[in-house]
């Protein structure tokens, strides 16, 4: 079988619907199987069930409204020809041996020739599963171990699937599910969870034997490092403290007397104590942390108390924020947090030393490229740096020396190491790492992967300022970098002089000497929904030049953004948009006049001006008015494109998916999405570069609009939502500004066609006499200053 | 003066929009078949039929290019039924069956299809192109007001509480529950092919609707208002059809004549209290037929909302216990364009299932209208 294209998934709870549903994202078509409810009439009513509850669950496990479609439910009883008949068919259920060993024989007998089987196990090993089963079986076995939500985490480990067989579902994983794949050893644990969970382990064990309160922990435990927010027992409340106990029992079912995880295996009563009491994390009634409501009615956040927890006594407390200066300081020096004497330094390093060197004595035991291990962490478990990215920030010699202090051995890989690096440069700046065999190797991508990352370290810009860089991606083909960092030191991306100046520098560039020009930033180490393709125009420099009342300059900037971004849609050359995360206001006006756009699927657009009193300004009312007026399942006439970008925007609506995008139209139909974040920038530069190929730039095309008569019916809809308290006092305001531009204006009448750029001399009209307003400032300034929209 | 009988009524189920299990059936298909199942059921030679009038307050997309012709295509009906479409919004359908009966009595006919019909999943409430008049909207804005606010402007003009209308929600579903669960709604219902499905049920009615349900729901219109969706009634879709004939054709060829048309009218009021419309409407009709509201023994009152069935009633002097025996339209629902036949069909058939002499069927109009009309029993 040369491609998946269906997929069976049997075990319809959270993890084996979310797989279905991510597979559906995928484009595959889904059978997913449960078995029969004893006594029920509808005996698909747990798959069926399953599906539904894919509607409700946050973060949503589905892409866009269609993907639903993909789903069949059905039941293991009466269902199993029809699964055997998939490409690809993954076993998500229970974790006995026993019934999945069972299921594997049943299916073994109606499975096509060439399908492959797989199991989403996470602690039992490959051999367990296969023992005694047939070879012709067996050998189109293995293990896929997604991680938890599949949609989200990147990480995919597959053991026992790299032969020949599993080609096509090691590049459906890849290219369509859009998964780092690692091939990981039959170990127990396999990469991720082996460490991982020796990492939660030692955080909770050490935490209780230093004496730390659980906030304490967490703020040493969470940022500092790298490691999730949330810190340890804020992790395990978000994916619920009762997966643990399965997950530790089978570590310490399989791994030797003499594995280091055995003496941070404690059984302790606190863990059996909150389950039993149904305090299971966010799921469940709370965890170490809970929210409750006070005297004054107001929710306040509790945490448990650690020292009795122990014990098995629950009791919590109102949570407080710690103050430890030497967390903060960690950001600038982790070292002095590490090697301090108080409770948290010996809590950050007795947790960091024992798991780096933990880490480092499993190779080569769980893997021999360390990159994989390091690639694991950070999709596995959202480690911002890997175990040897640390080890390399660090230091390794002062890991080595400090180890000491822990009482631990060095491990061979690091006394091999010595001085030295896990990762460095070669002669030409590329990068290398370190091998088990004591010497270097080149990190080699996969083909169709481009990382912006290695081309900065062999390349200097060919034009920058401290915002933005634009780079040679060879083949006459330029990337646009926006790197811009706001003045609150977050990377939102936001487009002011500096940005769009060297946006048009690299388009006079395009057109001087190259094919095409691909718009591209991203922050790899971070999960999308923290990383900002662009959130739109600079409003601290909006704000100063409203603080002097600079009318002129704001308009001007609003006349150059519309002149740059038409420049943009009419250049002789492709422009490829390839957003990652969020593409807000400009930044979806960008994208809006793109050639065309290459997403990554979790990208996050949206015109969301209204949130701030104003109104998209830089031709995204006429952009998105083309696109509904011009889709030909739209009713006829002047008002329903009309009234759809007035709901969408009004709103400021925001796609949670490029999918979704495209059905906002944020996107267009053509435009394409890669589900790989890794393959994004290739796939961009692919498509500008077919694009250039007798490339033509689109005509413009003429909008009908209805006049003052659209602009009544868009104001009667407002006032009905400002009677029911819906719509604030400005957004009445606002939304009537936004109808006057998207009615085409006072003079407008639907038999005389109006030109994109006469409605971007409404979107400007419109958004100066909003700005100027008292209420729209005060929502910047909110925006600005608590980063929470104001409701006026 | 030829004297003008119902001689049948028919009508889909109703579903709510959306989500019902009509929403994806075509509105001219539907009443197609409403059509052809209320010839078959009476009888009525179709070739005798001079004309189809079909009630819409949206004709247009799947209720356009004269939707009755269409319709009369769809249900197979002889070429020379001919067709109009009407609309006076909420009032069309009762409309077709005024202008059935002038007709009659003008001797321009002796047989007429009264349809209505209104898909609100596939054709929204105010059209696809909404485009108000500016100027209209500037001197006069209630003319465009939202029927939930002309509904509040009642509520609070006569003094109709929340508590006083989820009580008369609740008494409309626990009617349409009792006409259910009884076999009363059976008979009307034609059933509906969507897909491989066969619809035959109503599916707005709350069985397990309550006092406290109702009185947890937030106001739909106005924040501070007292108007809610559960006394409210549902954006439905459904068709209903009435066949009208002259009684001397009805006897001659043997059909089963329900009740006789007394009298009709409409009357304009003030569009921000729309609600009130029946008032004005029924007095003269009640006038024009001789009788007062104490003679009636039946009456169906559209439940466009609570409060304005509630004002109606009372200004009306009409015997609660004598409206809408099966429930009205808050259980049942209100497919704009198809309500009009239904609550006159409606009113006919309880007139000769229950027994006595009168029955009024009356409604009010978005704009600032009523309309009713006057049956006696044969």
């Amino acid at each position: 079988m040369s491609e998946i294209k269906t997929v069976a998934v049997i075990g319809a709870g959270v993890m084996g619907a979310s797989i279905a549903a991510h597979a559906a994202n995928a484009g595959a078509q889904v059978l997913l199987l449960d078995i029969v409810k004893p006594g029920a009439n509808n005996r698909n009513a747990i798959a069926e069930g399953a599906i539904e509850g894919l509607k409700k669950m946050d973060p949503a496990p589905l892409m866009g409204s269609r993907a639903i479609r993909n789903i069949k439910p059905g039941n293991v009883e009466d269902d199993l020809a029809a699964a055997g008949q998939c490409d690809w068919i993954v076993e998500a259920v229970i974790e006995r041996l026993d019934i999945k060993q069972a299921l594997y024989t049943k299916l073994d007998s109606v499975r096509k020739p060439g399908s492959v089987v797989s199991s989403n196990t996470s602690t039992i090993p490959l051999a367990e599963l296969t023992a005694g089963l047939p070879e012709s079986f067996t050998r189109d076995f293995c293990i896929t171990h997604f991680f938890n939500p599949p949609r989200y985490m990147r990480l995919l480990e597959i053991v026992g699937g790299s032969a020949a067989p599993f080609a096509a579902l090691q590049k459906f994983a890849d290219e369509k599910l859009g998964k780092t794949v690692i091939n990981c050893n039959d170990t127990p644990g396999f990469i991720a969870n082996r460490i991982g969970t020796y990492w939660i382990q030692t955080a909770v064990v050490l935490a209780i034997e230093l004496g730390l309160e659980v906030e304490e922990a967490d703020a040493v435990m969470g940022k500092p490092m790298g490691f999730p927010s949330t810190g340890i027992f804020g992790l395990m409340d978000l994916v619920g403290i009762d997966l643990g106990p399965h997950v530790n029992a089978s570590l310490a079912r399989l791994l030797p007397k003499s594995d280091a995880f055995h003496a941070m295996n404690r059984a302790d009563a606190m863990i059996p104590a909150l389950i039993a009491q149904g305090y299971t994390g966010n799921k469940g009634k709370g965890g170490f942390y809970r929210s409750t409501r006070g005297p004054d009615g107001k929710r306040a956040k509790l945490a448990l108390k650690l020292a009795e927890a122990a014990t098995g006594q629950l009791d919590w407390r109102p949570a407080v924020k710690p103050d430890i200066p030497l967390v903060k300081e960690a950001r600038k020096d982790l070292k002095k947090l590490l090697a301090s004497d108080s409770k948290y330094g010996a809590y950050a390093w007795g947790v960091l030393g024992r798991v780096l060197a933990y880490t480092a004595s499993l190779v080569p035991e769980i893997a021999t490229d360390i990159a994989d291990i390091d690639a694991a962490m950070r999709l596995g478990y959202t480690w911002k740096f890997g175990p040897f990215e640390l080890i390399d920030k660090l230091g390794a010699d002062w890991v080595a020396a400090n180890l000491a202090r822990l009482n631990l051995e060095i491990p061979p890989i690091l006394q091999k190491l010595g001085k030295g690096s896990f990762y460095r440069p070669d002669a030409t700046g590329a990068l290398e790492q370190f091998t088990i065999a004591g010497g270097y190797a080149p990190i080699k991508r996969p083909a169709g992967i481009l990382v912006l990352e290695d081309i900065k370290r062999v390349q200097k810009p060919l034009l920058g300022n401290k915002a933005a860089s634009v780079w040679d991606l060879g083949d006459g083909v330029l990337c646009f970098e926006n790197h811009a960092i706001a003045p609150d030191g977050q990377p939102r991306r936001m487009l002011d002089g500096d940005v769009l100046g060297i946006l048009e520098k690299a388009m006079a560039l395009v057109a001087k000497s190259h094919k095409a020009l691909v718009l591209y930033n991203d922050d790899p180490r971070e999960m999308p929904n923290n990383v900002n393709f662009s959130q739109g125009a600079n409003l601290v420099s909006a704000m100063m030049a409203i603080s002097i009342r600079l009318w002129g300059k704001i308009e001007s900037s609003i006349k150059d953004g519309q002149k740059l971004y038409t420049a943009m849609r009419y250049a002789p050359f492709p422009i490829v948009g390839a957003p990652v995360g969020r593409a807000l206001g400009g930044g979806c006006e960008m994208l809006m006049h793109c050639s065309a756009v290459q997403a990554y699927a979790e990208s996050y657009i949206g015109l969301v001006e209204v949130g701030v009193g104003l109104i998209p300004g830089w031709g995204g009312c006429a952009s998105l008015l083309t696109r509904w007026q011009y889709d030909k399942n739209m009713p006829k006439g002047p008002m329903p494109a009309v009234a759809k970008v007035f709901e969408i925007v009004s709103q400021a609506t925001v796609s949670r998916s490029a999918a979704e995008a495209i059905e906002l139209k944020f996107l267009s139909p053509t435009d394409g999405i890669t589900m790989n974040r890794d393959r994004l920038l290739a796939d961009a530069k692919a498509r500008a570069l077919a694009m250039a190929a007798n490339y033509t730039p689109p005509e413009t095309l003429p909008l009908t609009l209805p006049g003052p008569s659209g602009r009544v019916a868009l104001s009667m809809a407002v006032e009905g939502f400002h009677k029911r308290g819906i719509a604030t006092d400005h957004d009445v305001t606002v939304s009537g500004a936004l109808a006057e531009v998207l009615s085409g204006g006072p003079n407008a009448d639907h038999l005389t066609p109006v030109s994109e750029s006469e409605v971007m001399d409404l979107e400007r009209g419109a958004f100066m006499s909003l700005i100027r307003t008292k209420e729209s400032q005060a929502r910047i300034k909110s925006i600005l200053t608590t980063g929470k929209p104001l409701r006026n | 003066m030829t004297n003008v009988v119902i001689a049948g009524y028919a009508r889909s189920a109703f579903t709510p929009a959306k989500k019902g299990s009509l929403a994806r059936v075509r509105p001219d298909e539907m009443a197609a078949e409403v059509v052809r199942a209320l010839v078959a059921s009476t009888g009525v030679k179709p070739e005798d039929i001079e004309d189809i009038i079909v009630g819409c307050s949206f004709p247009e997309g799947e209720q356009g290019f004269n939707v009755a012709r269409m319709i009369g295509f769809l249900a197979d009906m002889p070429l020379s039924a001919a067709g109009t479409t009407v609309n006076r919004f909420c009032g069309s359908s009762m409309t077709s069956i005024h202008i059935a009966a002038g007709a009659i009595q003008m001797n321009a006919g002796e047989v007429f299809l009264c349809v209505g019909v209104e898909s609100m999943s596939r054709v929204p409430m105010g059209g696809f192109n909404p485009m108000p008049s500016p100027k209209l909207y500037a001197a006069k804005p209630d003319a465009y007001m939202g029927m939930g606010d002309t509904a509040e402007n009642v509520a609070q003009r006569w003094q109709i509480t929340r508590a006083e209308q989820e009580a008369f929600a609740l008494a409309s579903h626990q009617k349409a529950t009792a006409a259910q669960n009884d076999g009363r709604l059976t008979a009307e219902i034609v059933p509906i092919t969507s897909g491989k499905a066969s619809i035959a049920k109503d599916e707005c009615v709350r069985a397990d609707a309550s006092l406290e349900g109702l009185a947890g729901l937030k106001p739909a219109f106005n924040k501070e208002g007292t108007v809610t969706a559960g006394t409210s009634s549902p954006l439905t879709d459904g068709a209903s059809a009435v066949l009208v004939c002259s009684e001397d054709y009805a006897v001659k060829h043997g059909l089963p004549m329900l009740a006789r048309i007394k009298s009709i009218a409409v009357a304009g009021c003030a569009p921000d209290i729309m609600g009130i419309g029946p008032v004005g409407a029924s007095r003269k009709a009640l006038a024009r037929a001789g009788i007062s509201s104490k003679d009636l023994d039946v009456i169906e009152l559209n439940e466009a909302f609570a409060s304005q069935a509630l004002a109606c009633i009372r200004d009306l002097e009409l015997d609660p216990a004598k409206v809408n025996f099966d429930g009205g339209a808050i259980a049942l629902g209100h497919p704009l364009g198809a309500t009009g036949a239904r609550i006159t069909g409606k009113a006919a058939a309880v007139l000769k299932r229950e027994g006595g002499k009168y029955a009024l069927a009356t409604q009010c109009i978005g704009g600032g209208q009523g309309i009713a009309t006057v049956l006696e029993a044969i």
